[in-house]
């Protein structure tokens, strides 16, 4: 059978889940009917009508009629989690309802990811709707799940608990965020991958040097070096120059890796040219070599902004002054005060993402000539 | 005659042997860095043996000091023939499963990184072969599995033991969980390219002998994958070790290399960290080592061209 046949077969079935809703119990005991909920009982109905819709209409209509019915579906069933009565015990009827949206939403999903439009902005945007969309019902399978269940706060807070903590506690996170993120990911990433760029600059110019060190530093790269973090406390104290240390250390080796190899990668018939120019190393290294291992030190940034991350984190667990990203996710996880954590957690991705785009960012504007970047 | 003596006027080039061409550099660096740890480590501690032979006021002299620096009970940074004497002290010294042994502790973070790298290497495999069989995944999964690794992962590590313990989980699959989240990613990638990487030519091929989709995935998707799993499994067996032994950190783990790290900080034990440091380095090498074997026995068997 075709996928467009198990696709309207899924959506029918979806629309009859949603229709049963409004007859199956919502809960196990002292169930609230539908009726009694206008507004949801409205959603219900109207999502269930666009389900079917979605599986008669014309394909270029479907996944319009699919999303509104998903965004109605998840409003009915949300609607109904606010009644007391359902919020823990939800029963096979909630349970249809939200089924019936996850077949729905796959549909448009597959639906939206097989659309292959003509100009690179629509694709662009359609290449960018896809994964926010799945996202976004992920947060809701979580949200419907978690209160749906009753799954106690201890073991996995809902994400809107997780948001509200996170927009309630703006000020405790800005602390967080500057002791781990300004003062010990940041002047630690600078301190050791422009270490790692001068000593790979050195070992470039002295062959021997170079041959010697880039087995030792593929080596050390491949090794725990976390680890040294209690030492580095040792060393530094408990503020944020332990913690910079342990990202210096970190970054360090990838840095000289990857610069190194990014060196050697310029050619032969180039490093003639410059010959014949008369160019001085100088002269040679600022024309010719940095540009060829540009990619090479992006690279090399790129995986550094992330193991430096991990390694301010890894540090705070070995001694901290009473703010930090890391410290506070040990002491409120053994306080069992998980959405605390959890709304860390949103924190420090939201900074590693950004911290990765910046890169990534000044990658493209600094390496726009490399083939990868040119189509 | 005049050529005789042009010739030995320049003298001819030695002509060193290939292999000493590779490790001389490598052993020379390694010598110089010994030499520069145990300067560092004189100067480092020789505050701190000043201090004792001062406290004391038994009269010293500066060899006194240097030897002091050498064998400090707490050195600020041990010099390396101490590390060595306390490590080999820790895995000989001790039967195999006493709490002191560091064979004891590096077989609990060795346990749960081998389980956390089965189930992560798995897990990413299946991932791989459903984001390169349906495009729908390939679009929506992708994106956010790439993300995930933006986010410093690590972070959760406290969480899902806490979460896995309030469950009733504890011990070993905890820590191998985390493991497995961590080193899930480089299988993932690597995989999804492998399985890629066969060219619209030999897929063709396969479509004229009507092979089916089950066929083309183990006769041709497969096999020209498994480089590329090798490549990324060597990355992500150090990621699960680092993964088991941080695991270790935030819950006050009774054994295994994180907690032997964590005890050492509390109780100012620098030469016991850096032994512990030494083992999870010796597990790390013998690990890829023990990878790039399996690689090489594995492509004789598949008959892979060197």
């Amino acid at each position: 059978m075709r996928p467009q046949a198990w696709q309207r077969i899924a959506l029918l079935a979806a629309a009859l889940g949603m229709l049963s809703a409004t007859v199956v119990p919502l809960a196990n005991e002292h169930a609230p009917s539908l009726l009694s909920l206008p507004a949801a009982f409205a959603a219900t109905l109207l999502s269930a009508s666009l389900y079917a819709a979605t599986a008669l209409v014309p394909l270029r209509w479907s996944i319009a009629t699919a999303l509104s019915g998903v965004v109605l579906g998840c409003y009915a069933t949300l609607a109904v989690l606010h009644d007391d009565s359902v919020a823990g015990n939800a029963a096979s009827g909630f349970w249809l309802a939200v089924t019936a949206n996850w077949i729905a939403a796959w549909v448009a999903v597959a639906r939206l990811a097989a659309v292959k439009p003509a100009d690179k902005a629509a694709a662009g945007i359609v290449d960018l709707a896809i994964p926010l969309l799945f996202g976004v019902f992920v947060f809701y399978l979580w949200e419907v799940a978690v209160r749906g269940f009753g799954v106690p706060p201890v073991i996995l807070p809902p994400p809107s608990a997780i948001g509200v903590r996170f927009f309630g506690s703006l000020w405790m996170l800005w602390q967080d965020f500057v002791q781990t993120f300004l003062l010990g990911v940041l002047s630690g990433y600078v301190i050791g991958c422009s270490a790692g760029l001068l000593v790979a600059v050195v070992a470039h110019r002295y062959t021997f040097l170079g041959r010697g060190l880039l087995p030792i530093g593929n080596f050390v790269s491949a090794l725990p070096i976390v680890g040294i973090a209690p030492i580095m406390v040792m060393w530094f104290g408990f503020d944020w120059p332990s913690k910079a240390a342990v990202v210096v250390v970190i970054t360090f080796f990838p840095m000289l890796v990857n610069c190194l190899a990014g060196l050697n990668a310029a050619g032969y018939i180039e490093r003639d040219l410059m010959r014949s120019y008369a160019a001085g190393h100088g002269q040679t290294m600022r024309k010719l070599y940095m540009p060829a291992a540009m990619p090479f030190i992006f690279n090399a940034l790129k995986i550094n902004s992330t193991l430096a991350f991990i390694g301010a984190i890894v540090a705070e667990f070995f001694g901290t002054p009473t703010q930090g990203i890391g410290f506070r996710i040990s002491i409120e996880a053994g306080r069992m005060a998980l959405d605390v954590v959890w709304a860390e957690i949103a924190l420090a991705a939201i900074a590693g993402m950004a911290f990765y785009g910046i890169v990534a960012l000044a990658e493209r504007a600094t390496t726009f000539w490399h083939p990868s970047y040119r189509t | 005659m005049t050529s005789s003596v042009l010739s030995a006027a320049r003298p001819a080039q030695i002509r060193w042997h290939p292999l000493v061409l590779r490790y001389a550099p490598v052993v020379a660096i390694v010598l110089a860095l010994i030499v520069l740890w145990y300067v560092a480590a004189a100067l480092m501690n020789m505050r701190m043996v000043r201090d004792a032979f001062e406290r004391e006021e038994t009269p010293y002299t500066v060899s006194d000091l240097i030897a002091g620096t050498m064998d400090a009970e707490r050195p600020l940074l041990p010099a390396p023939h101490q590390i060595i004497e306390t490590f080999s002290d820790d895995v000989f010294g001790w039967p195999v499963t006493s709490p002191r042994s560091l064979i004891y502790h590096s077989w609990v973070t060795l346990s749960a990184t081998l389980v956390g790298f089965l189930m992560g290497a798995a897990f990413g495999i299946v991932l791989a072969v459903l984001i390169v069989h349906a495009r729908t995944l390939q679009k929506s999964l992708l994106p956010w599995i790439i993300c995930s690794q933006m986010v410093p992962i690590l972070a959760v590590a406290p969480i899902v033991i806490v979460v896995l313990g309030s469950i009733g989980l504890r011990g070993l699959l905890p820590k191998a969980i985390i493991s497995a989240y961590l080193c899930f990613f480089p299988v993932t990638i690597g995989m999804v390219k492998g399985l890629n990487s066969p060219d619209p030519m030999q897929r063709d091929l396969m479509r004229t002998w009507s092979a089916t989709p089950t066929q083309i995935f183990w006769k041709l998707r497969w096999p020209s994958a498994v480089p590329f799993l090798f490549a990324s499994v060597k990355v992500s067996i150090t990621i699960s070790l680092i993964g088991a032994i941080v695991a270790e950190l935030p819950t006050g783990a009774q054994a295994g290399i994180g907690a032997r790290l964590l005890a050492g900080s509390y109780y100012g034990q620098t030469i016991q960290i850096w032994a512990a440091l030494l083992a999870a380095s010796l597990l790390a090498v013998g690990l890829i080592a023990f990878i790039s074997l399996l690689e090489r026995w594995i492509g004789e068997v598949m008959g892979a061209r060197a």
